[in-house]
């Protein structure tokens, strides 16, 4: 195949002088030189604090109850949903990035679909937590969510969306875990030819089931990814709209919305892309992989995130629009609380993160600048935490009955809940980073000069 | 010292026996109990929620060690079936027995719910004339105090554990000193007294030590009303709502406290309910300063201060022209007060004879006076007002009796004080010094249920039984008396009243309440005391006298025994006016009332409008806790308080202007400052409280009662406002300061008291409903039925639904504390109210409208919200574990079982009347708590949603019945257990499905709305709108017509 430099008019998608040899040594060393960057350590005891600490404060929510959250009535659901939410959300970045910019040819998915499906994983095992813990009786909601047959034939209750929510959660996890896990076989492979150490030949060659780098291995690959992608697409839609249903099927001013679907589809994609780069710029910098996640990645990030974010600022337009235009007292009382009611703060600061602050991305020389791309992503983060808090809290908090409003306000264990997440998930991607390759070798390799000779496939 | 019971000990030893101490050898109960009580600060800790941080800390040891107990095995514990089954205790069924709960002296006439010989619930007695089947919060929340843990549980003399035993001896010894001088340094202090025995016991005791004294202290009596009824000849005034069209309340809360507010409220509702067919009701006219429930109820509100109402009785006593009232308009100031005394002399003059004017109890003897002189020229003394002779013995103006007391102490002449019940310690003014004067006494003994400040500076500590322990008698405001019989033997070493006089009867002496209640009420079967003619309901005499106490112990009352023409009800006295059993009452009343002499008098100094410049204050008893003698009792401490919806404290009301003229806010801690003392209270700002004026609430600040009631820390002791109470002003004065001093956090159920434009209270005047009785309807949308995918229900049998009348509603709490009695609701304490968990499953929405700035035009809507039931609910679709399902009779049913607590059905529901355990709020360590719970409601444990279930357990237990006597369920067969105690019945429940069943007919009057209709959730429980009999001339014309304005 001949190269197709208009394909690529932009920067190159790996910088030159790069052969499959040089890419395999880079990338697998990071696993097996066994030398790590001191900022490695510095981060992961930082995770580890914070793990800790989520599990002295799942531990005494566990004896005490849901009554040491700063929940209530009239605000049932607080930071926990938020953060499951959140999470979720974050999930669906990696989600995209392998499967539909796969499906979509995107070469540039390449140098980072793996460490954003990897942080797909953790987001979701950080997000599954929360709708278990936040019930009342934890023990009890781990499995009579789910239908399990029973000799009192009790069912779950199907109309509920919370357990469409249980089935799309569960599913896009198994989905991302399968997709993520097939997708390493052949670096497993890699590792275990390349390492040194008997134990850790075998522990990456049980992994790699057996993998020899045959053509029909090849073959059965391509065609297993190529399901599983096809597999994953509709994941990435359905799972936030089943999100959204959680709250659009309520009858609460400011949950009850149509818009709700593609508006969070589109947050969360939003949200996803910020944390892929909140992730990479720091990691290529750590690690010295700037020559495989090239500027060119960033930028075609950054702009992703533009046009989410604008489809963001689009549903919040919406919103604020028809609580208005309904005519409904309750609608529009509701959006007119969240701008100028007690949380009017965080409506704002919500619109100053996630639609006032993209708006630089518009400029170049931000989309091609590490650390502007790196704040406005951190901002875009926060924005997101900050747009479900206000789903969540200010639709609640002031509802129908002006006898029942009331305020909610976090108490130390939400926050230790929230921060201790954040711990679990840095924890699990620094462990990621060290024991697998963050970024996929082979794939990698298809992008070298070399793969580009006539004939040459790739692998 | 047992010394017997030591060499026995010794004898029976084995080996060598160590002990520290005589006491501990001998082993005697009383030092066991001493051992026990030794540290009980300490010791009531570990159930204490304040003292959970210790608890915690001890906790996390013992969770380690935790393991290690868990390889013992559990001791066997073996159950006992009844060998001869108790004749009519049928395991399962309840039992109900008539007694009386006596609160500041008079009955409430009560049924209590037995199980299994464990009373758990109280209703009002449908058949006495002073209950008519309703109670008020204090009747609901006894039940609590019964098995309260912090009552006194054992006779004390000087802090250590004593038996009854010795203190008889050690009364015997004093007694034995005074027989010689007559009885002259024998000092009774009492609260008020209505009982027929007590009365002659004292009578006995002044026969035998003629020189002994009575007094009465109670903080909250009702001195005013008595002094006006002893100078117009003795006679009392009871009210008749019933027949009364026009109602003028000067300061008067009838409906929310008096011994008379339940069946005053019984009689006012019935005036007030309004049917498409019967289009009238009373009015009621409210003059008053501190918001009342009464004032929220009436058709036109005047704030005016409380030293303001003297001059404005004045002045419309000169208007309806009753004479004697020279000086009209002396007082009155400002064209409204004018206006107002014009419009309603004339309304008043237009309904000669079907009007009443009410004086209010904590107003002085002037406006009583006037009142009466008013009620005499309107002509309706005899129709809506009749007099009859005080029920209280020996009634006396208690201020200047317990003055007496206090002046006999400090002259050193009381040897022995026997204060019973009352708390003067706490309760009594400040200028009396009573705890100084009380070391005075050589020999004091305090009777009450717990041990409290005056139990302190006592010698002897007498634990007083609870009324549902006790045999006694008790009447009830109009006379009736009620035998009151105990429903479970004392749960701790407590003595009733009359048995601790028997102590000072030689005749008495070791005779127990039963045989002592029992021997008075046989003389007064026969006559020979108290001067009735006891009947049965048809007027016939009973055969013997053991029939007749069978008879009054079942029924709960003694027929006859209501005094004078006011008797109504269960059969009328004939004509049997009698000055109860006190002979020894200084003024005997008259039995026919003269005509009252209502000379204008300026005695009260604190009248004075004009002051030196201070705010106005006015004191109160607090609305749950009263004078704080309900401090310890969960339930009432955490019912919202009427009008602010604060629990677990009190707060100082002012006015929005004087709060805006003074810089304060809500929540704000003011000092204040008031004839050299000081207190310290969180303000409330209540719009309709009179500018100028600030109302502070008795009870709180104890020092010493129990966990739940003592002040928790100094700024808590601050709250005690009899700090601030002086013997000259009882209950209001000028000369107030405040200033502010902090800040505090105040728990309340209701942050937001303004409608927004959305209608939950769909309110109009009797006027409107006249021209268009659709108002109410056209003030909301209905939903098309067809809007939902879900196919509607199909009910092939009853319909349950319930329907709550607005107009009668005073907003009063009681059903809001009768729920928590029969459902078992946990308390969960201020720091959880103020986190937004409190647990009632119904509760009173209260909203104002009206300018805030303008007191009088404040209108003030209460409206009880329990679970609406929904045909479309927005709870069951959304549950996950379906845990809350719709029955086939239509209620949302809730399976405590099942529920997981995703609490996704409590921000769905619109009405947010679901409750979730957001902790372990019942108390499953209090052991003394067990039997108070109801056995057939669950008691729910963490994390678990609960709601109104329309009282689920009623129906079924009638469906039981029904289903045994294969029939329907009647309507009114099951009354849930807000309804039942519901005094203004204002609550009804029933079949929807029968067309001639009393809620299906309210429903179909127009007044009947939906809340929140327009979501179309299609509600069981639907409102019948308020409306207001509105004066035309005193209706804001339409250029000042102002609704919450902002």
């Amino acid at each position: 195949m001949d190269p197709k430099p208009a394909t690529y008019p932009a920067a190159p998608l790996i910088e030159p002088g790069h052969t499959f040899g040089s890419i395999t040594d880079k990338i697998s060393a990071v696993v097996l030189s066994g030398r790590q960057p001191i900022s490695w350590f510095v981060v992961l005891s930082i995770g580890l604090l914070l793990c800790g600490m989520l599990g002295m404060a799942i531990t005494w929510l566990l004896i005490k109850g849901t009554g040491i959250w700063g929940i209530n009535i009239p605000v049932g659901w607080g930071f926990a949903i938020i953060n499951f939410v959140w999470w979720i959300g974050i999930g669906h970045a990696g989600t995209l990035i392998s499967a539909i910019l796969l499906l979509l040819k995107q070469g540039w998915r390449t140098s980072i679909n793996r460490f954003a499906e990897a942080m797909t994983i953790f987001a979701v095992m950080c997000a599954g937590l929360f709708p278990l813990i936040h019930t009342g009786r934890p023990w009890l909601a781990a499995y009579w969510l789910f239908p399990y047959p029973n000799t009192m034939s009790i069912w779950p209750q199907f109309r509920s969306p919370l357990i469409w929510d249980v089935f799309a959660v569960s599913t896009y996890f198994t989905v991302s875990l399968l997709f993520w896990y097939v997708g390493l076989i052949p670096d497993l492979a890699t590792l275990r030819d390349k390492a040194k150490h008997r134990g850790l030949r075998i522990a990456y060659g049980m992994l790699s089931l057996g993998w020899r780098g045959s053509a029909r291995h090849w073959q059965r690959y391509e065609h297993i990814y190529l399901l599983l992608a096809g597999l994953s697409t509709p994941l990435v839609l359905s799972v936030h709209t089943v999100v959204s249903f959680d709250f659009a099927i309520g009858i609460v001013p400011g949950w009850h919305a149509t818009i709700f679907p593609p508006y969070f589809v589109a947050g969360a994609i939003y949200a996803g892309f910020a944390m892929v780069l909140t992730l990479a710029i720091p990691l290529r910098k750590i690690y010295g992989l700037e020559d495989f996640i090239t500027m060119r990645h960033l930028e075609n990030m950054a702009k992703v995130t533009l046009l989410t974010g604008l489809i963001v600022a689009y549903g919040y337009m919406s919103e604020a629009f028809f609580g208005f235009y309904s005519a409904n007292k309750y609608e529009g009382f509701m959006i007119w609380n969240r701008m100028t009611g007690p949380y009017w703060p965080y409506y704002w600061t919500l619109v100053f993160c996630n639609i006032l602050t993209p708006q630089w991305l518009w400029i170049k020389r931000v989309r091609t600048s590490p650390l502007p791309l790196f704040m406005v992503a951190m901002v875009v983060n926060c924005g997101m935490w900050l747009e479900r808090f206000v789903i969540v809290i200010t639709s609640l908090h002031r509802d129908f009955l002006p006898s029942s409003w009331g305020m909610y306000y976090p108490t130390m264990w939400d926050w230790m809940t929230f921060v201790g997440t954040l711990g679990l998930f840095i924890t699990l991607f620094f462990l990621f980073i060290r024991a697998l390759p963050m970024i996929s070798i082979f794939e990698m390799r298809s992008m070298a000069p070399e793969a580009r000779m006539p004939g040459g496939k790739g692998h | 010292m047992d010394f017997s019971a030591i060499r026995s000990r010794l004898a029976g030893a084995e080996g060598r026996l160590y002990w520290r101490s005589l006491g501990e050898l001998a082993d005697t109960p009383q030092f066991r109990e001493y051992l026990h009580r030794e540290f009980p600060e300490q010791a009531s800790e570990w159930n204490d929620p304040k003292g959970r941080r210790q608890f915690l800390k001890l906790m996390s040891a013992s969770l380690a060690l935790a393991g290690v107990s868990a390889c013992t095995k559990q001791p066997p514990e073996k159950i006992i079936p009844y060998v001869r089954q108790p004749e009519d205790m049928v395991p399962g069924k309840p039992l109900f027995f008539a007694t009386a709960v006596p609160f500041g002296g008079y009955a409430q006439p009560v049924l209590v719910e037995s199980h299994e010989g464990h009373p758990t619930k109280v209703e009002g007695n449908p058949e006495h004339p002073a209950s008519l089947g309703a109670t008020d919060i204090f009747g609901q929340a006894a039940i609590l105090t019964l098995y309260d843990p912090d009552r006194a549980q054992s006779v004390m003399n000087r802090g250590e554990i004593r038996v009854w035993g010795e203190f008889l001896t050690a009364i015997k010894s004093a007694l034995g000193a005074q027989r010689g001088k007559q009885g002259a340094g024998l000092h009774f202090l009492t609260e008020t007294i209505t009982s027929p025995t007590l009365a002659e016991q004292i009578t006995l005791i002044q026969q035998a030590y003629p020189q002994a004294k009575w007094y009465q202290w109670d903080p909250v009596a009702r001195d005013g009303a008595r002094s006006a009824a002893r100078q117009a000849g003795g006679a009392e005034a009871t009210h008749h709502f019933d027949k009364a069209d026009v109602i003028v309340a000067l300061d008067s809360d009838f409906l929310g406290c008096g011994p008379a507010a339940i069946r005053y409220c019984k009689d006012f509702a019935a005036r007030r309910r309004v049917a498409d067919d019967k289009k009238e009701m009373n009015r009621l006219y409210a003059v008053e300063s501190t918001p009342t429930l009464t004032g929220a109820r009436a058709d036109h509100r005047l704030a005016l201060r409380a030293s303001e109402i003297e001059g404005f009785a004045r002045a419309l006593a000169g208007a309806v022209g009753s004479g004697g009232a020279a000086a009209a308009g002396t007082s009155v100031s400002g064209r409204d007060a004018q206006k107002w005394v014009a419009s309603i002399a004339k309304d008043l003059q237009a309904h000669r004879g079907r009007s009443l004017v009410i004086a209010g109890d904590y107003q002085p003897a002037a406006v009583h006076t006037l009142a009466r002189a008013m009620n005499q020229a309107l002509g309706n003394v005899g129709t809506t007002i009749t007099y009859a002779p005080a029920v209280e013995v020996n009634a006396m103006e208690q201020l200047a009796s317990l003055r007496e007391l206090v002046q006999a102490m400090d002259a050193g002449q009381v040897d022995v004080l026997v204060i019973m019940g009352s708390n003067p310690v706490f309760t009594a003014p400040v200028d009396l010094k009573f705890q100084e004067r009380l070391g005075k006494v050589g020999f004091s003994v305090h009777h009450s249920q717990f041990f409290d400040e005056t139990s302190a500076y006592c010698h002897w500590n007498l634990p007083e039984a609870h009324a549902f322990e006790s045999w006694g008698d008790v009447r009830s405001f109009e006379g009736t008396v009620t035998i009151m019989q105990p429903l479970i033997a004392p749960l701790y070493d407590g003595r009733t009243a009359t048995e601790l006089l028997a102590a000072f009867i030689d005749a008495q002496n070791g005779k127990s309440a039963h045989d002592l209640v029992k021997e008075y009420w046989t003389r007064a079967h026969g006559g020979k005391v108290g001067g009735w003619t006891i009947t049965d309901a048809n007027g016939q005499a009973f055969a013997t006298p053991d029939a007749f106490w069978k008879h009054a112990l079942h029924d709960g009352f003694v027929t006859g025994t209501a005094s004078g023409p006011g008797a109504r009800g269960a059969g009328s006295a004939s004509g049997a006016v009698a000055a109860s059993g006190a002979s020894i009452a200084p003024t005997t009343p008259e039995s026919a009332p003269r005509t009252p002499n209502p000379a204008p008098r300026q005695d009260a100094s604190a009248s004075e409008a004009s002051g030196s410049g201070g705010l106005e204050i006015i004191f109160r008893p607090d609305p749950t806790i009263w004078d704080g003698r309900f401090a310890n009792n969960g339930w009432l401490q955490e019912l919202p308080k009427p009008i602010t919806k604060i629990t677990w404290d009190p707060a100082a009301w002012i006015s929005v202007r004087t709060a805006q003229e003074k810089g304060l806010n809500d929540a704000d801690l003011v000092e204040l400052r008031y004839r050299g003392n000081t207190a310290k209270l969180p303000v409330a700002i209540v719009p309709g409280h009179p500018d100028n004026s600030v109302t502070v609430f008795f009870g709180y600040g104890r020092q010493r009662i129990g966990r739940v009631g003592q002040a928790a820390d100094d700024q808590a002791k601050q709250f005690d406002v009899f700090r601030l109470r002086t013997s000259d002003a009882p209950w209001f004065g000028n000369g107030l300061e405040i200033s502010k001093a902090g800040r505090y956090v105040i728990a309340r159920t209701q942050e937001h008291h303004l409608m927004e434009g959305r209608h939950p209270v769909r309110t109009g005047t009797l006027k409107e409903y006249e021209e268009n009785p659709k108002f109410v309807a056209e003030m909301g949308e209905t939903p098309p039925r067809a809007l939902s995918l879900i196919p509607a229900w199909e009910y092939n049998s009853y319909r349950w639904g319930m329907a709550i009348d607005l107009s009668t509603c005073t907003g009063c709490s009681t059903c809001t504390i009768a729920c928590v009695a029969e459902n078992n609701i946990p308390v969960v304490g201020k720091d959880q109210v103020n986190r937004g968990r409190e647990m009632h499953w119904i509760r009173v929405d209260h909203y104002f409208s009206g300018n805030p700035l303008e007191p009088s035009s404040i209108e003030t809507h209460h409206q009880p919200v329990p679970c609406m039931q929904c045909e479309t609910a927005p709870c069951e679709l959304v549950c996950p574990v379906g845990a809350t399902t719709h029955s086939a009779e239509g209620l949302n049913d809730m399976v405590y079982n099942r529920c997981v607590g995703t609490r996704y059905c409590s921000n769905n529901c619109p009405y947010k009347v679901r409750r979730f355990n957001f902790l372990l709020y019942s108390d499953w360590n209090t052991e003394s708590l067990y039997p108070l719970r109801n056995p057939d409601v669950t008691v729910r444990s963490r994390g678990v949603m609960e709601k109104c279930t329309y009282c689920v357990q009623r129906i079924n237990f009638a469906r039981i019945e029904a289903k045994k006597q294969d029939r329907r369920i009647q309507d009114g067969e099951i009354i849930p257990a807000c309804a039942q105690a519901c005094p203004a019945d204002a609550i009804v429940f029933g079949d929807l499905s029968d067309p001639n069943s009393a809620v299906t007919r309210l429903k179909a009057q127009q007044r009947n709305y939906v809340l929140l209709e327009e979501l179309n959730t299609r509600p069981r429980t639907t409102y019948l709108a308020a409306l207001r009999n509105a004066n035309p001339e005193l209706e804001p014309s339409s250029g000042t017509a102002s609704r919450t304005e902002h």
